[in-house]
Order: structure tokens, then C-alpha cells, then sequence
């Protein structure tokens, strides 16, 4: 068994110090799904996968990932969030071949993935197509109409990870429009669903890949089971880390708490 | 205009294996042909634009070249997003195909008309708009639609042939006048109701005719810059409201040309001014887009 948590704690790292450097919100969203990012960016994307990353607000997570892999220089990933850079809060478009596409308004990566995993039939290429959303996500409409063109077509190229923190825009997933991410709907729409704890990567990939080899005209959900803010206790689970900046003491508490959880 | 280019599309399947055809639960009676010449390659969205939209950029990014095809209303308005931040912004070689612009579908009501698309689509990043007039201009359009391999909004109308004795040129002159003493702008199938006007009008072998099937406009195009320069003069027909349509365009290319300019009328859609509706035709005369007072407007320019 790999022992991910020493890149588990350096990538939280990396993303309290662009946070803290920019003076920019969204640190709980990142930390939330990062995890998700690693199995999918590092462990399981083969050169012929696509990967969407449909919760753009969380694009500090595919930066820190992509500069551990090189594609994201260290002189630009220091210009997150900076006037002239191509790191902006959200996704921009047509600056990184592992980020095809610019998101950062909700809905939007579902229906793109559903497309290139239709492209990958027609063309009867076996690359995956790999999304990811947030359960406020589901909220949008779009959702509904990707989720049943990829039954209805049979996409079993498509594997869906949906980061579930239970937290969206101004309160708890369930009181607002109730559980769009509930296992149970997607399951009766026709996906093969399965959930699974979101911070252990090991688990997401052995699942992904297990999944992913099942070719019996399912599209795929994984629901990543996740707690905003992960590795931060006064973070975690807490709405307002989707906004708030960190102030020095708080910087600096924050990464005591990741080295001690991930290095010790 | 919809058998022609359901003729031109099944050709094009045949020849083009990179070409996807997506519709959004639309064309009965018109696709047929389609959907037998692509087979696998002709896709049913659903009723389901949005998804439609960002599924077709999911595929050009794939390598595929798409055409989506539904009413226009229904696939401009409810997916603009999709269209700028799917397709626009990664400058996808996506196309879509809207039928009936304008009052197109006349008694069918206001969710079926489509008054301000180019306003909505045109100033968007890398998309062009082309609102073909005749079915011969419609074919050329998609000539560059395919060869350019960038977004593209196609508006289609009800299209009619261009009389054998005109020719019709993307931004081009279909009618040049001797002595002339009026230039005339218009834009898509409305311009069947210029050429109605101008056979039964006195003046009509003093004026200058241009066709601009293309927006945005970013210039004027030299030959309509000197006709505006001789005449001072310019009416400008569209089935589209002013805002974000070809008058302000025209309009404005004058003012920052600096051209002398004695009179400007535009002639537009102007929504359902008296609060009720009717046909395509019904529309036009309540908008002053119909023949008879396109006619009177050039008589006020002599």
C-alpha cells in the first residue's frame, strides 16, 4: 500500500501558502477535494483520459497538482491570484493542456465530459473521461440532462466524482434544495454508483480502476465522501472557509496543524 | 431555407467523417436525410439545450466538428452561457444552427421569435454570426462555417432565391444604381421584401443595394464605404431590434469614419409594439418591414 500522505501534506501546504500569499478565499474548497485530484491527476489519468475539473473555484487544488507534475512552473504558480497571471481564482482558458477547459460557473463540467466520453465511443477509443463536481453542483439542471444522456448512450467511459462536503453557497446541502448528490437518485437514473471516504486516495483509485475496467454500458458516479477544509480543524466543516482569507495567525496555526497530521 | 440546408448537411455527412450533427429533439419532417446519411454521428440531445451546447464542445475539444441544430429561440437564448464559456471561450469549431430567426415563426409567439440572438451571440469572443439572405448566399455561408473551423451561429429564415438578375457577395453590392442617390444596408431573408420594394419603386436604378450577412461588422466594407460617401444617405433594413443589431453597427463604423452623413433611417424589429400577434407578415407591417413601407421610406429619401 502507498503511503500518500506526505504529498497529501505538502500540497496543503502548497495551497495555505497561495492562499495566505494572495490574500484569496476558497482555501476550504481546495482542501476538501484535493485528495480527489491526486488519484485522479497523478495516480489514475492515462495520457488518452480527459480530466474536467467542473468546480472551478477550487483551481488552486489542479495548480499545486499540476506544478507537482510539472506542467505548472514555480515563477507561475507564484502569480496565483496576481495582475498579469494565467493562475486566476478560476480556471482560464487555452493556458494548460491538462485544464481543457475554463470553468468556474457551476454545471458547466458534465455536460463537457459527457461529450468528450461520447466522442471516445464514436471514435471507439477506450480514453476515460474524468469529471470532477461539487454536491452544490448538482443543484444545476445541466446535471440532469448530462446524467441522462450518459445512461441513455451508455457511456461507461464516463466516471463521475462528485467532492461531498455536505456545504454549498450559503448553508448545508440538505436543507437547501435537499440531497442532489444522494446515492440513491443517481443509482435510479442508471449510473453505477458507488460512495467512498474522499480523503483516502488509495481507496478512490482501487475503486476508480475497478469500476473504470467494467465495460456493461453504465456511466460511473463515485460520491467522495469529504469534510471541507480537511486537515484544518477550525476550518473543517465550516461554510465560511469557502470565502475567507487567512490572516498570519491563522496561516500559521493552519500549517501547524497539516504538518502535524500528515508529517508526524 | 431548412430543406436546403438539410440537402447541403447530407452531402457534407457523406464527406466529412469528423462531422457531428446534434440535435436538440427537432426537425421533424427536415432531418430525415440527415440521420440516414450520418448514422451513428446524428445525435438526439433530448430536449435538453444546455446540456446539447456543452456536450458539442466536449466533442470539438475531441477533435469532431459539430453542428447543433434546434428552433433559434430555443438555442440561443437558453444556453448563451454554454455558448460563451463552452464553446466561445476555447474557440471550438462548434456551429449552431437555429431555424426561423426573427418573426420566423410568426403565430406560433413570442418564445418562438427571435428578435435580439445577434445581439446576444454576436459580441462574444471568436464566434461569428451569418444570416444568410437567399438560399445561395445560406450555401456559401456554410462553405466558410466549415472551412473556418471556429463557433458560428447560423440564422436561418425564410429563404427565397435571388433573382437571376442580381448576384449575391458575402458584404457585397447585389444592386448598384447609376446617378445614385441612396445606399440601403439589410441583412438576412428580409431582404426579399428590399427587392419587392424596389421593383415596384420609380427610384430604385438610383440606389445602391448591400447585402451584410455577417456580424459583428468590424468595418465597413470599401465598396459600401464609397457608395455612403457619394450618397449621404443610408436606410438600413433587419429583423432584429436596434440594440446589438446591423443599424448601431452601421452606425457607428459611420460616425468613426467620420463620413458626411445628410440622412439615416433604420428599419427594425420592433418587438409587439401594439401588444398583439400574427404571422411573420403580420409582423413585418407592424414593424414597417414590409414592402409597402420600405418602399415609402426610400420615396422620403428623393
Amino acid at each position: 500500500m502507498t503511503d500518500f500522505t506526505e504529498l497529501q501534506g505538502k500540497l496543503r501546504l502548497r495551497i495555505l501558502k497561495l492562499h495566505y500569499d494572495a490574500n484569496a478565499g476558497h482555501i476550504g474548497c481546495s482542501l476538501s477535494c484535493i485528495d480527489i485530484m491526486i488519484a485522479i491527476l497523478k495516480f489514475l489519468k492515462r495520457p488518452e483520459d480527459s480530466f474536467i475539473l467542473s468546480k472551478g473555484h477550487a483551481a488552486s487544488a489542479v495548480y499545486v497538482l499540476l506544478n507537482h507534475l510539472g506542467e505548472i512552473s514555480d515563477d507561475e504558480l507564484n502569480s496565483f491570484y496576481k495582475n498579469g497571471t494565467t493562475l486566476p481564482a478560476h480556471p482560464a482558458p487555452l493556458k494548460y493542456k491538462s485544464i481543457p477547459f475554463a470553468t468556474g460557473s457551476l454545471g458547466h463540467g458534465l455536460p463537457i465530459a459527457t461529450g468528450i466520453a461520447k466522442a471516445n465511443k464514436l471514435r471507439a477509443e477506450d480514453g476515460m473521461s474524468y469529471v470532477l463536481m461539487s454536491d452544490g453542483e448538482t443543484n444545476e439542471g445541466t446535471s440532469w440532462e448530462a446524467a441522462h444522456f450518459a445512461v441513455a448512450n451508455k457511456l461507461d467511459n464516463l466516471v463521475v466524482f462528485i467532492d461531498k462536503n455536505g456545504l454549498q453557497g450559503i448553508g448545508n446541502t440538505k436543507d437547501i434544495l435537499g440531497d442532489t448528490a444522494a446515492k440513491s437518485k443517481w443509482d435510479s437514473i442508471g449510473f453505477e454508483t458507488i460512495e467512498v471516504d474522499g480523503h483516502d486516495i488509495g481507496m478512490m483509485c482501487s475503486i476508480a480502476k475497478k469500476i473504470s475496467d467494467e465495460k456493461n454500458g453504465q456511466p460511473k458516479l463515485i460520491i467522495a465522501n469529504t469534510a471541507k477544509g480537511r486537515g484544518v480543524s477550525f476550518m473543517e466543516n465550516k461554510m465560511e472557509w469557502h470565502y475567507l482569507p487567512m490572516d498570519e495567525s491563522q496561516y500559521k496555526e493552519a500549517s501547524e496543524m497539516i504538518r502535524f497530521k500528515y508529517e508526524s | 431555407m431548412r430543406k436546403h440546408f438539410s440537402k447541403y448537411i447530407e452531402q457534407f455527412a457523406i464527406e466529412n467523417d469528423d462531422f457531428v450533427f446534434i440535435t436538440g429533439d427537432l426537425g421533424y419532417k427536415a432531418l430525415e436525410g440527415v440521420a440516414q446519411n450520418l448514422g451513428n454521428r446524428f445525435i438526439n440531445a433530448g430536449v435538453a439545450e444546455q446540456n446539447m451546447i456543452g456536450m458539442a464542445a466536449g466533442m470539438a475539444y475531441k477533435g469532431f466538428r459539430v453542428l447543433c441544430y434546434s428552433i433559434a429561440p430555443f438555442i440561443v437564448y437558453r444556453c448563451l452561457e454554454q455558448i460563451r464559456n463552452d464553446v466561445c471561450f476555447h474557440d471550438l469549431p462548434v456551429t449552431i444552427v437555429g431555424n426561423g430567426g426573427g418573426y420566423g415563426y410568426g403565430i406560433m409567439g413570442s418564445s418562438h421569435h427571435t428578435l435580439d440572438d445577434i445581439a446576444c451571440l454576436s459580441g462574444l469572443p471568436n464566434i461569428t454570426c451569418y444570416i444568410p439572405a437567399f438560399l445561395e448566399d445560406m450555401n456559401s455561408s456554410l462553405d466558410t462555417i466549415f472551412a473556418n473551423q471556429r463557433p458560428a451561429y447560423l440564422r436561418l429564415g425564410l429563404g427565397k432565391n435571388i433573382p437571376d438578375t442580381l448576384s449575391v457577395k458575402e458584404y457585397g453590392a447585389i444592386a448598384k444604381g447609376s446617378n445614385v442617390n441612396l445606399t440601403i444596408i439589410v441583412q438576412g431573408p428580409v431582404a426579399n421584401n428590399v427587392l419587392e420594394a424596389l421593383r415596384g419603386n420609380k427610384h430604385s436604378t438610383k440606389i445602391d443595394l448591400f447585402v451584410l450577412n455577417k456580424m459583428p461588422v468590424r468595418s465597413l466594407p470599401d465598396e459600401l464605404r464609397m457608395s455612403i460617401e457619394r450618397t449621404k444617405k443610408a436606410l438600413v433594413v433587419e429583423e432584429h431590434i436596434t440594440v446589438g443589431g446591423l443599424g448601431s453597427a452601421i452606425s457607428l463604423l459611420i460616425n468613426e469614419g467620420a463620413l458626411p452623413l445628410q440622412k439615416f433611417v433604420s428599419l427594425r424589429a420592433e418587438g409587439y409594439p401594439n401588444g398583439l400577434f400574427g404571422s411573420q407578415t403580420y409582423h413585418y407591417e407592424v414593424s414597417g418591414l414590409d414592402s409597402k413601407n420600405i418602399s415609402k421610406q426610400i420615396d422620403s429619401f428623393f
